[in-house]
């Protein structure tokens, strides 16, 4: 019985692709054309487009939705990210538990020289020439979210590849002078509760007609766009966290220099 | 129907790449092509929005010269939705990675059936 | 306007606060303060139920200063806030009740990520009750996706493990399916709020070839959430995933997650597509054979397994087809069943799943029926309690589960087409039977001596065990005894839905 189901496995998964395929495709033949505006949307866009930068201050029209209109969503998305490093904390960090199960050689530091990329020459040179470059490029990505393509995400993104790129040219040893645990649950933390009690705020004050006070700015400025500008830079900060977090669970189970597990070694 | 998905190509070419996803995620017995078959999905549903929001001859949404019509921008919503998109997408993939990792030290393979086959025959699972 | 109305706003946004927070605490601290936050939250959505009760009108939250279409917004309603209440009594108890079982299962030192992700999973819950808009519904999915794979995971064995992957990708493939849809649905409407949607929906629903987009973008939310949930074709998932996990997650996932798809499904039907749209399209019929199917299937492979925390899951997929069901029938009566089974099967199943292992302790760690012999001699307090929610999935009067069938009963005569009256009263009377057959044999099971051992095993149980078990105990017996004011509430909610 589960010979014949087998031999028939990738059959059914053609079948079953070539119908979703089959229905996607015809309601795709029934929407509006390529290229064309919806009459529909208009509504909802007029108002982003025509009145977004006097009332979001932003200039980047998308970066004024995401965080202005529908900033309910935002605050959601980015507890999304530090829902996953949770996850990824409790599947890979190393704990008592896990060592005494996981029989194998993952961890341990011979296994772990293979990987020793900072003895080499060339990785540690080109750590030198990219990595001032890279911060500098996230750092303003991250701060001219308002004003152009970017924000909190991408510009924590490139931080955090610079982060990791760092790790790999100068070895865990000298990241983890600066970089550390307790660095990330700060940073999470403080960024992360500013977001939730910032929006909170917003959404207090806006719903229940209270001036919210907080200035606009000059559009096209740096400083300006409201609230953006400073949940850019706490989105910006966790994603970076998060990001170089990953790595280091990825690589040696832990976030940081793990002191009380190499005592039990 | 045809001319008129010639006419949508773009929002075809992402249907199209939403169900191999779909059924790579569903079907394939390798956790990494699964994991690469959602990432072909979530990119498909992306496409799908980004060219949903194209207007013909009109620019990206961000004001630099000072014009605020309607008729000169490109629709921001999906751009937007994109973006919490990619934010769920990149997570999910964390966490999926960091199930194949312990997975893998645990039963020495990818295969989710030989995983089954094996997690059958040890003393600490049964 | 009255403070009461920021009451949801506040619900969500602590709760993300207080998952971040917890992340900072320790393990022990991570748990009192999670318990005394849940307290807080009930007390907070008891004023709300209140409030609209009393007001007998139901309120949108603009979430900052711009209105709908343009802005997030929320709403809460009686039907709504009865939802909530129940869905944080339910939490409260399973996170005290199965702490015992979550010590020895997880590592201490991670103890308060576990918390971590429970308020993370209370703020995706309140965001999925509460919310009016569909993308902020898809956006708190994922979170509830992510917290829901992580509280399955924290039992680190290689099954669990495994268990989750498999619930993590099926849960993948419904995100995928409901994304897809939603944004259908937003490239034909233009809108992403529940109330512009509808009305455009309406508008465009005398266009044939709108409506089988609409139809298209619907189907595929539905498998996607039914996937998510469990309906018949998909409920393969359930016994691995509840089986395996923590006492704790078990009941989450089983009465709270799944639940909440549902709910939101529910209010997309009802708040974003509308019923008279759905009534052109074969939706209804659809879910109501699934629902039929899965009644009876489940049932039926609840009586093949061996295990027990296997055969509790199974019944849950068959009540998961009960629910699906009344969604089926349609009109008012079948609605207001589905959401009274929704809150008492939340209520009954974390019940089962909290008492299971305390069962399974006595009998040396086993959860397979001939080694349960005689378990409810030597645990009388969790025998006590495991007959209590056995006999309320029955459908014994006084408790929930009868007055639910009961319902599902009514609003199946109330229907004008006969086949459908046949089909619905018999399956009701199959899945009843087989019910009973399962749960009067495991309650015959662990009430038989073994023999073996006298009364020397007796456990001794805490209070942070009876309190909760005895709160969920009396919630049953509320849904079953005052059932007719809970009804009217419910009928009075999906009013002014």
């Amino acid at each position: 019985m589960k010979k014949v189901f087998d031999r028939f496995y990738n059959l059914i998964a053609v079948i079953c692709c070539l119908l979703l395929i089959g229905v996607l495709l015809y309601a795709v033949s029934l929407l509006p054309s390529y290229g064309e505006e919806n009459p529909r949307s208009v509504e909802v866009v007029e108002r982003y487009v025509e009145h977004g930068l006097e009332e979001t201050g932003a200039t980047n029209i998308v970066a004024g939705m995401i965080l202005d209109y529908r900033a309910f969503d935002t605050l959601g998305e980015s507890h999304v990210l530090f829902t996953a490093l949770i996850c990824v904390i409790i599947l890979l960090g190393k704990d008592k538990k896990n060592m005494r199960r996981e029989y194998d050689s993952y961890y341990t530091v011979e296994a772990e020289s293979y990987h020793l990329l900072q003895t080499d020459t060339i990785v540690r040179l080109v750590g030198y020439v990219l990595l001032p470059g890279l911060f500098l490029f996230g750092i303003y990505i991250l701060l001219n979210g308002q004003l152009s393509p970017g924000g909190g995400f991408s510009g924590g993104a490139i931080m955090g590849a610079a982060l990791i790129i760092f790790a790999v040219a100068f070895g865990f040893e000298t990241v983890d002078r600066v970089f550390t645990e307790k660095l990330l649950k700060t940073v999470t933390f403080v960024a992360l509760s500013f977001y939730s009690f910032a929006k909170g705020y917003v959404f207090f004050t806006g719903a229940n007609g209270i001036d919210n006070h907080i200035p606009k700015g000059v559009p096209g400025a740096i400083l300006s766009g409201g609230l953006i500008l400073p949940l850019d830079i706490a989105v910006g900060f966790v994603v970076a966290c998060t990001m170089f977090g990953f790595y280091s669970l990825f690589r040696r189970g832990s976030i940081g220099h793990d002191i009380t597990f190499m005592d039990q070694q | 129907m045809i001319s008129h998905l010639w006419i949508n190509n773009e929002e075809t070419a992402a249907v199209i790449l939403f169900g191999i996803g779909f059924t790579m995620l569903l079907f394939q017995k390798n956790l990494l092509k699964k994991l690469i078959g959602m990432n072909i999905m979530d990119t498909g549903t992306f496409l799908f929005l980004a060219s949903m929001g194209y207007i013909e001859g009109r620019k990206a949404p961000i004001v630099t010269d000072g014009v605020l019509e309607r008729t000169a921008y490109i629709n921001p919503v999906p751009a937007g939705l994109v973006l919490t998109g990619i934010v769920v997408s990149v997570s999910v993939t964390a966490i999926m990675l960091s199930l194949t990792v312990r997975l893998y030290k645990r039963y020495h393979t990818l295969d989710l059936d030989v995983m089954y086959e094996r997690s059958g025959h040890t003393a600490e699972d049964r | 306007m009255d403070f009461i109305r920021n009451f949801p706003l506040f619900t969500i946004v602590l709760s993300l606060f207080s998952g971040v927070l917890c992340y900072m605490l320790k393990p022990k601290a991570a748990r009192i303060y999670t318990l005394f936050y849940e307290g807080f939250l009930i007390v907070l959505i008891g004023c709300v139920l209140f409030y609209v009760i009393e007001t007998g009108q139901p309120f949108t939250y603009v979430m900052g200063e711009f209105p709908a279409p343009w802005g997030n917004e929320i709403r809460a309603g009686i039907l709504e806030a009865m939802i909530a209440l129940t869905f944080l009594v339910v939490e409260i108890s399973s996170i005290s009740a199965g702490y015992r079982f979550l010590k020895t299962d997880m590592d201490e030192s991670k103890l308060n990520l576990y918390f971590t992700l429970v308020n993370l999973m209370t703020a995706a819950l309140m965001a999925l009750v509460w919310t009016n808009d569909l993308f902020t519904g898809y956006v708190f999915l994922e979170i509830l996706t992510l917290t829901s794979c992580g509280v399955l995971i924290v039992r680190e064995i290689g099954r669990t493990t495994l268990a989750a992957v498999r619930y993590m990708i099926l849960n993948l493939l419904g995100s995928g399916l409901f994304l897809l849809g939603v944004v259908l649905l937003y490239n034909i409407t233009g809108h992403l709020l529940m109330v512009p949607m509808k009305e455009t929906i309406a508008e465009l629903a005398s266009d044939p070839a709108a409506l089988q987009v609409i139809g298209v973008a619907v189907g595929i939310l539905t498998i996607g959430l039914s996937i998510k949930s469990g309906l018949f074709p998909f409920h393969f998932w359930m016994p691995d995933t509840y089986g395996w996990a923590t006492p704790t997650s078990a009941a989450l996932l089983s009465s709270l997650v799944s639940k909440a798809y549902i709910f939101l499904l529910f209010k997309t039907y009802y708040r974003a597509i509308g019923i008279q749209v759905l009534e052109k399209l074969p939706i209804h019929n659809v879910l109501l054979v699934l629902g039929v199917l899965g009644m009876v299937v489940g049932s039926m492979q609840a009586i093949h397994t061996n295990n027990l925390n296997h055969m509790v899951a199974y019944s849950s997929a068959a009540q998961i087809g009960y629910i699906y069901m009344g969604i089926g029938l349609g009109g008012m009566a079948g609605y207001t069943a589905a959401m009274f089974h929704v809150m008492a099967h939340a209520i009954t199943k974390s019940q089962l799943f909290l008492t299971t292992p305390r069962l399974a302790e006595v009998a040396g760690g086993n959860l397979r029926f001939q080694d349960l012999q005689g378990s409810g001699l030597k645990t009388r307090v969790a025998g006590a309690y495991f007959t209590i929610g056995a006999l309320s999935m029955i459908g014994i009067p006084i408790f929930a589960g009868f007055s639910s069938k009961l319902q599902f009963a009514l609003a199946a005569v109330s229907q004008s087409s006969d086949k459908k009256i046949i089909l619905v009263m018999l399956a009701l009377a199959v899945s009843s039977m087989l019910n009973a057959l399962y749960f009067v044999m495991t309650i015959i099971r662990i009430y038989t001596p073994d023999g073996r051992t006298g009364r020397d095993v007796m456990v001794h149980h805490h209070a942070n065990y009876h309190l909760p078990m005895l709160v969920l105990t009396l919630a049953n017996l509320l849904l079953g005894l005052k059932s007719d004011l809970i009804i009217d509430l419910i009928r009075r909610g999906l009013e002014m839905f």
